[in-house]
This record gives C-alpha cells, structure tokens and sequence, in this order.
C-alpha cells in the first residue's frame, strides 16, 4: 500500500505545549511514526509541509449530509467533498434523514455511499425513538451492531417524560451513548429567536432559555437515575453552560459541544431579519456568547462542531419566520476555531483537541489524534494564509453562511484519509 | 438688464389698467385668486384698491407642478382657498413673476378641477422672457428682459421688494 | 464585534433597515419601518400630512400628484379597514390602484412569495403596499423587487405598521401640540402581538416624547421591551396617573387560547378602560385606539365615544397621512434616469 510522508510540518503537541517541527511516516493507512524515520522506509509520495500546521483530521460530531431524503438540498458525494477541502476527516450524521436512521438498511446506505464518495469518513447516530416520533423505542441495539455510534432524537420532542427515561434506561443497557440537543418543545414551539430585545423590537416569536435549559435539567436527572451516557451538543446560553458545569462538578459523565458559530454570532447579527441567522438554537444574548466562549476555554465545553446544514436557496428566501433554520458551515468550522485562537481564547492544542481530540472520544471511535498505529486521516493546514469566505467558491452544495465575505486566516491544504491524499489546494 | 420699477409703483399701474380692462369686457363681478406667495400679497393690495365684493381667495400649485417628480414633496403647502363655487365665475387670476409659464398652467389646471369658470383674465407684476408654455398676461405691470440665469423673486408682504439674484 | 466585511450587493445579506429604506441622497425610498429614521424626516411627514389634511377638508379632495402612477395594495393579510384608506388615499392623489387579496389565491396554491412577487411586477407598477402575517416580509419584499419599485408598509407580522404610528403622531400633535417632550403617553394592551405599538414606540421616542410608557399583565409584555426606551406598568391606574395620551390596543379572543389571559372579563377588569379608571389621567388627556375597538374588553363604550376620544379623528387622519407618505416615497427624481430636456 501507499507509502507517504509528510516532512517538516509543525506539530501542536498538547503534553508538551509545544509546537515542533516533524515528519509524519504513512503506510497502509495508518501511521506508521512520527519523528523517528522507521528503517527502510520509503517513501512513495511525500508532502513538504513546511511552515504548514499538521493536525489530526478533524472529527465534526453533527454534520446533516441530506441523503437519504433531501438531495434536493446536498448529498453525500458534495457534502463529503467540502467536508475534505475543509480539513474534516469524519464527520458524524444525526439521524433526521428520511427515512430515519432507525433501520439498518438506512445505515448502510449512508455507509455505501460515504465509501463511494471516499472523501471523508461518516458515521451515523440512530434514532432514539422509531421515526424520531418519541412514542416507541428504536432497535437501539440493531442499529449500534449496523454501525451507529450513538442514538439521538435530533431535536424533536419524545412523547412524555416516562418514554424518555425507559429509552435512556434501553441505551444504558447496551452502554449506548445518547446525543441530546436540548429543546423542550412546547417552550420553543413557533419559536425563531432569541427571546429578547431582538426578537422584541423585530416582533420575531422567541424561544426563552428555558427552553433549553429546562430539557437539559429533566435530562441531567434521568441521566442520574438511569446510568446512561450521555453528550449535549449545541449549547446556546450562558445558564446552560453552568447546568453542564455544575452537573460535571458532581461528578456525572456527561460531555457537551457547541457550534462555531455561536461562538462569533449572537441575536445582534440577525440585524434587519438576516435570514442567514436564523438557526435552531437561535444566536443568544452577548452574554451568552461569551459564557460559551468562556466554557470552550475552561473546558466546561468539551468540542467544537459544525451543526452544517445546508440548504437549498429557497429555504432562506422568506420572510424570516418562514425560513428554514441552519446554515452551511463545513467550511467554517476550522476557520472560526482558528479564529479562536488568534483572539487567544484557547491556545492552539487547546483547539486541537476540540475539533479532533475529543469529539472523537465522545464518538467512541478511533481518531483525532496523531500518535503511531493510528488511522492516518490528518489534516495539514497553513496557519498564515489569509482568504476571504465567498460563496462561489464553496464546494458544499449549501451556500447559506452569514460568513460570506469574512476575513479568515488559516487554510487547509492538504487532506490525508486513511493515508490517501484526498485534497490538495 | 432694464431698471426695475418699485412694486408699488407697478402695483398703481396694474390696478389702473385691470379697471379699464374690466370695463370693456364688462366683467362687474369678479373672482380674485392670488397665487401663493407673491401673487396672493398683490392680489390682497389690488383687491383693496378695486373694492372686489367677493372675497379673496388664495391657491398653492404645489400639487399641481409638472415637476414634482424632480423636486419632490415640499412639506409646507399652504391651503387653496378656493370657493366651492368657481361655476361661470369670471376670474382675476394674480403671480408676481410670469416665466416658464407652468405656474400658470398649474393654477389654471386647479381652478378646472373646481369647476368651468366663465372666463380667466391674467395679471403679473412682472412679465420677463423665458417663455416655455403659450400663456401671455393680460394686464402687466412691466415687461423685463433679464439675463437668462438672473432670478427675480418678491419679498414681502411688508413692504414688497424685487430680488434679483 | 469581529472585523467582517459584507457586500451590500450579496442577496444572501440582509442589509440594515435604514439603508435599504433611503434613497442614496437620504429620501425616503421605502416605508417599512419607523426604527431607523430621523426626527426630520418623521417631521417632515407629519408637515407633509397637514397641507393633505387641507386638501382633504376642501370640496375637491382631489389632486394631480401621482397621476400616471400604478399602486397595487398587496395583501397578504385580509384587512378591509386599512387596504380601504390607503385606496382611498392613493385616489385622492389620481394614481391607478390595484387590490389584490392573496390570501385567496396564488400563495395558498404554494406559489413561493418571491414568485408571487415576480408575477405582480412584471406588470409594470411603482409601489406595492404589503400587509403580510410574518415579521419581516416588507423588507424581504423591498429586497426582492425591482429598483424603481417602492414599498409600503401596511403591517408586517408584530413587527411594524408604520403608517399607523404616524396617523397617531399626528394626532397627537393636532391635540396636544409639537412639542412631544412635555408629553407623558401609556400604550395599553396586548404589546406582546402589536405592531402598532412598537411602531409607536419607536416614533415617540424619536419625536422625544418626555414618558412613554406600557401597561399591560406579565404575559402579555414582550421580554425586554425596557430595551426600546420604555417603562413597564402591570397596574393600569398606576401607569396612566397624569398622562396626556392614553392608546388603547385591541385585544384578540385568540389569547385566552394561549393561555395569555383567562378571560376576557378579567382583562376589562383590570385593564379595560372605564370612565372611573380614566380619572387618573390628566384633564385634558385624549384617549386614542387604532382600531377596531373591542368595546367592553379593553374600553367601555362611554369612553370610545366620550369627549376625550380621538378614535375617529384617527381615522380621518390615516387618509392624509398616508397620502402624505405616498407622496413622499413616490416623489422623489427616479436615480438611474437619462438626463431629460428641461
């Protein structure tokens, strides 16, 4: 198999909290050393990364790819193609496909096809609840045997409390992950914003943070009583980060993610009904952007994803209220972590980690870190380049971003899957 | 350009003039109709001075210029004062300045929408060149022939002064 | 905030709403909302709205103005009251005015709006007048349409309705004078769902009204309201004590749905406005309700129809201020003209 080497590339090493100047040794697939040439090898390709940055793949927990059921939106072949030019190696997909990830027919299709498009690796959460209609539980089991990494119900309701601590209890006992977005559904209902003066003064019907703290406090009880493990993605405001914070502090496993675009974006950016900012949970207050800034620093917030949902152009195309919620934010996800770190919120191994490291370890698979025998999916990325975000030259099939004419710095330039060269700039 | 009159003097002359004027069209009960701003002041003066039975009424244009597209709203347009009646009325119709002519056609389109007055008899203070509408004055207090980019305008009411910018 | 740059020209970024109302030299170009404007311009309207207000009391209420102009009232929302006055005004000032009610056709088909909007301006008009349900939809709708088009709000959502607020300034300025400074006025009612009342608050804060204020129960207060320049009454005796203008907002059987209010009952005996409860205010305070009046659930009949109340004058004056308004957006030298032989 393809022997490949990448030379004189910098290293973030967290341990150390250095950056040093490396060469990283491929074959078959995995890496094979880093540093230390094993003998004999030879290399049949090799990269010169000088001044660029090498980095584990980045691993996006939620990424929608809209195959099966709304190709009309992305697919798998496109969406998986941006995903490789933006230095994401495997990316995880929620299970509101249509129909649901609740069969394992639906999981190998999507695997079939990720195969096919071979530019990242996807993996898939299965449905809590069969059709995600919060009534009956799904073959929890079935699906993690057909390759789900965890099982969720994306952000749709589950029918009463009762059904959702007997669906807890299930996943517990095959020591299931469940993937909760926090909504409890009759606060958020009709709901398209933050619910405060924004929404106020644009007459916009808001969505309070009860609505997400409420649903986080029941959860963080029946995680209790019933054992189960459990991540939170997609935080939006400050109370819900003291809720994780405060529930860690007790000692419970719990693991929590928001997206990039919190981070840079709150009720202010939806301006004059920017229809680019309306997304599910709505950009809160300034003070809650940065509280979730604030936990991605002190650890509170253990990863950085995606929340990629791209759309058709009519989707966004409406009055605000009427458009579909999500933007298109593959692209986006390094940049604004890069971002991050340029304002020194975290520190680049910090980063790291939150884009690779861990997301990877809440999926329970075996990537995001760059060590020998592991999986060579890495990113290489040059930490200076500045470029400007344009939806022409996006590749993902969405090109709904409030980010288009941002200045960013930090471009990937190579990335490696499964020691396959599958993008060059 | 010719020396300008004093307006009072002119306005001696214009009431002598549409006296006679009056005469021989045999006109016994006239409409006097100033236009706002400088022709409302003369026809107050010439009203006095002729002893008009019927009252004075005022007109403002503003709505009825051709190039309110170009010049847009202007937020303080005084009330027309027409009477409900314009019906077979013989009408004195008084500027201060005659032009272009669109100020006349403006005010003559306003009197229509009131109503077929019997006949409408023009008097300007002052009649200077310029012309780009058909309409001539029946009584004028002075011909003038300015220079094409010299503004007369009258100040007023008390007391009534030509400027010329 | 972070350094970005946008391109006025991507239509997937929304512009700020005072740009995309005025013309580049400042005019008004769009109606949408009050938020955003000047105290001149909202001035101006108002000085505009006095010599209709004349037009209006003469025999011939009729004038040349928009002659030769198409203006369709797009109504997406059903609305006799409101589509009526802004055709009545339209007429006065001789344009072409064209009704139409899409709530009965195109969009309920699932045309989207954009290609509802497409098919309305192939047909060569100058303004729409939009009332639409969403929040949003005027500034979505004068983002979407041709250049020389403009757009007027008749009431977007629980966002605005500007035109409205600016028959109640007007109003008030009639009764109470120019000088909103010296001025104390409560807004009363369902502020939660009313866009009439966030245009007017906006409108009275840029004319420096001295104490404006809202009353209503909790639920039925929009978070953060403080935030547009207002003080929050739940006690409606304690929030009108010496006001000048007391606005009364229609209450909608829908609330006891939502569970906003328990009954209709209790809101009018809390928060109706009874001759007894009126008291509080000043002597000479008018009571002004943009209609149509609930009579019994947020104001008792004797004072709909009492000396104090303007309601009706409102409604006289909604035909003046809008041709005002229209004059305005309508009348302004088009920008991308050939230079025309003077």
């Amino acid at each position: 198999m393809s022997r490949l080497l990448v030379s004189n590339g910098l290293i973030l090493d967290p341990v150390t909290q250095s950056v040093k100047t490396s060469n990283v040794y491929i074959a078959d697939g995995s890496i094979i050393a880093i540093d230390h040439e094993p003998d004999g090898f030879e290399a049949e390709h090799s990269i010169d990364a000088t001044g660029l940055i090498i980095s584990p793949g980045l691993v996006d927990l939620c990424a929608r790819l809209r195959e099966p059921g709304l190709e009309f939106k992305a697919d798998i072949q496109s969406e998986a193609v941006a995903a490789a030019s933006a230095g994401i190696t495997t990316l995880c997909c929620p299970p509101d496909t249509h129909p649901v990830i609740d069969e394992p027919a639906v999981v190998e299709l999507i695997h079939r096809k990720a195969v096919t498009a071979a530019h990242t690796n996807v993996v898939t959460l299965g449905a809590l609840t069969r059709g995600l209609e919060g009534k009956f539980l799904s073959e929890m089991s079935t699906l993690y045997t057909a390759g789900c990494v965890g099982v969720s119900n994306s952000r749709k309701p589950v029918a009463n409390t009762l059904i959702l601590r007997r669906a807890y209890s299930y996943a517990a006992n095959y020591g299931i992950t469940v993937f909760i977005e926090p909504d409890e559904h009759w606060l958020s209902m009709g709901g398209c914003a933050h619910d405060g003066p924004v929404a106020t003064r644009l007459g916009l019907q808001g969505i309070p943070v009860s609505a997400e703290t409420v649903a986080i406090s029941r959860a963080l009880e029946l995680i209790l009583e019933t054992g189960v493990k459990a991540h939170f993605g997609r935080l939006s405001s400050s109370h819900a980060v003291e809720l994780i914070r405060r529930a860690k502090e007790r000692g419970m496993e719990i693991t929590a993610d928001v997206s990039a675009h919190q981070l840079f974006l709150n009720e202010m950016d939806i301006n004059s009904f920017n229809s680019m900012c309306h997304v599910l949970p709505p950009l809160r207050s300034q003070r809650d952007m940065e509280a979730l800034r604030q936990a991605v620093k002190d650890g509170v917030i253990d990863a950085i994803c995606s929340d990629h949902q791209p759309h058709e152009p009519d989707a966004k195309q409406a009055p605000f209220a009427s458009t579909q919620a999500g933007i298109s934010s593959l692209e986006t996800l390094l940049p604004l972590t890069l971002r991050l770190v340029h304002e020194q919120v975290v520190p680049g191994y910090t980063a790291q980690s939150l884009l690779s490291t861990q997301p990877a370890a809440i999926l329970g698979i075996d990537a995001g870190v760059l060590a020998a025998n592991r999986p060579a999916d890495i990113c290489i990325y040059d930490p200076e380049q500045d470029w400007q975000l344009e939806t022409t030259t996006m590749l993902s099939r969405g090109k709904n971003t409030p980010f288009a004419g941002w200045n960013f710095q930090g471009k990937v330039r190579y990335t490696i899957i499964a020691g396959e060269l599958i993008y060059a700039a | 350009m010719d020396e300008i009159a004093k307006p009072d003097q002119l306005l001696e002359k214009l009431a002598d003039d549409l006296k006679q004027l009056l005469v021989e069209r045999e006109i016994d009960d006239p409409l006097m109709v100033g236009i706002h701003t400088g022709g409302a002041w003369i026809a107050s003066s010439l009203h006095a001075k002729l002893s008009i039975s019927q009252p004075l009424a005022t007109l403002d244009i503003s709505f009825y210029r051709d190039d309110f597209s170009r010049i847009g709203m202007n937020p303080r347009v005084k009330p027309s004062s027409l009477p409900p009646q314009v019906e077979d009325k013989h009408i004195i119709l008084i500027d201060d300045v005659l032009q272009t002519g669109r100020t006349i056609r403006a005010a003559m389109n306003e009197i229509f929408d009131y109503g077929r007055p019997a006949s409408i008899t023009l008097v300007c203070l002052v009649d200077r060149s310029g012309r780009e509408l058909p309409i001539q004055a029946d009584v004028i207090g002075q011909h003038l022939r300015p220079g094409t980019d010299q503004h007369i305008k009258l100040s007023g009411p008390e007391p009534l002064e030509f400027v010329i910018t | 905030m972070v350094n970005k740059s946008t391109s006025p020209t991507d239509p997937l970024i929304g512009n700020d709403s005072w740009n995309i109302q005025l013309d580049s030299k400042g005019r008004l170009k769009h109606f949408l909302t009050i938020e955003g404007l000047g105290s001149e311009i909202l001035t101006n309207i108002l000085d505009t709205a006095e010599s209709f207000a004349n037009v209006n009391e003469q025999r011939v209420k009729k004038v040349p103005l928009l002659r030769g102009k198409t203006i369709v009232n797009l109504f997406f929302e059903a609305s006799t009251r409101t589509r009526t006055t802004f055709e009545l005004a339209a007429k006065r000032l001789s344009a072409d005015i064209l009704n139409i009610n899409i709530s009965t056709s195109a969009t309920s088909k699932g045309e989207s709006l954009l290609d509802t909007l497409q098919n309305l301006q192939a047909m060569l008009c100058d303004m729409f007048i939009v009332r639409h349900c969403d929040s949003g939809a005027a500034h979505f709708i004068a983002g979407n349409v041709a250049p020389h088009i403009s757009v007027i709000n008749a009431g977007d959502g629980r966002h605005a309705h500007p035109t409205q607020a600016m028959l109640d300034m007007f109003t008030i300025r009639r009764n109470k004078g120019r000088d909103f400074g010296k001025l104390r006025v409560a807004i009363v009612g369902d502020l939660l769902h009313s866009r009439v009342a966030r245009s007017q608050i906006h409108a009275l804060n840029i004319l420096n009204t001295g104490d404006v204020r809202v009353i209503a129960p909790k639920t039925l207060i929009p978070t953060d309201i403080e935030d547009m320049g207002v003080s929050v009454f739940n006690d409606l005796e304690a929030g009108i004590k010496d006001a000048d203008v007391i606005i009364m907002l229609r209450l909608q059987r829908e609330r006891m749905q939502g569970a906003f209010l328990p009954s209709e009952h209790e809101y009018y005996s809390q928060y109706g406005l009874s001759e007894e409860r009126l008291l509080a205010a000043r002597d000479d305070a008018i009571v002004m309700h943009p209609g149509p009046i609930n009579r019994g659930v947020e104001i008792e009949s004797s004072v709909a129809d009492g000396a104090r109340s303007v309601i009706l004058d409102q409604v006289t004056y909604g035909i003046s201020v809008r041709m005002a308004i229209m004059s305005m957006v309508l009348g302004r030298e088009p920008e991308l003209t050939e230079t025309e032989a003077s």
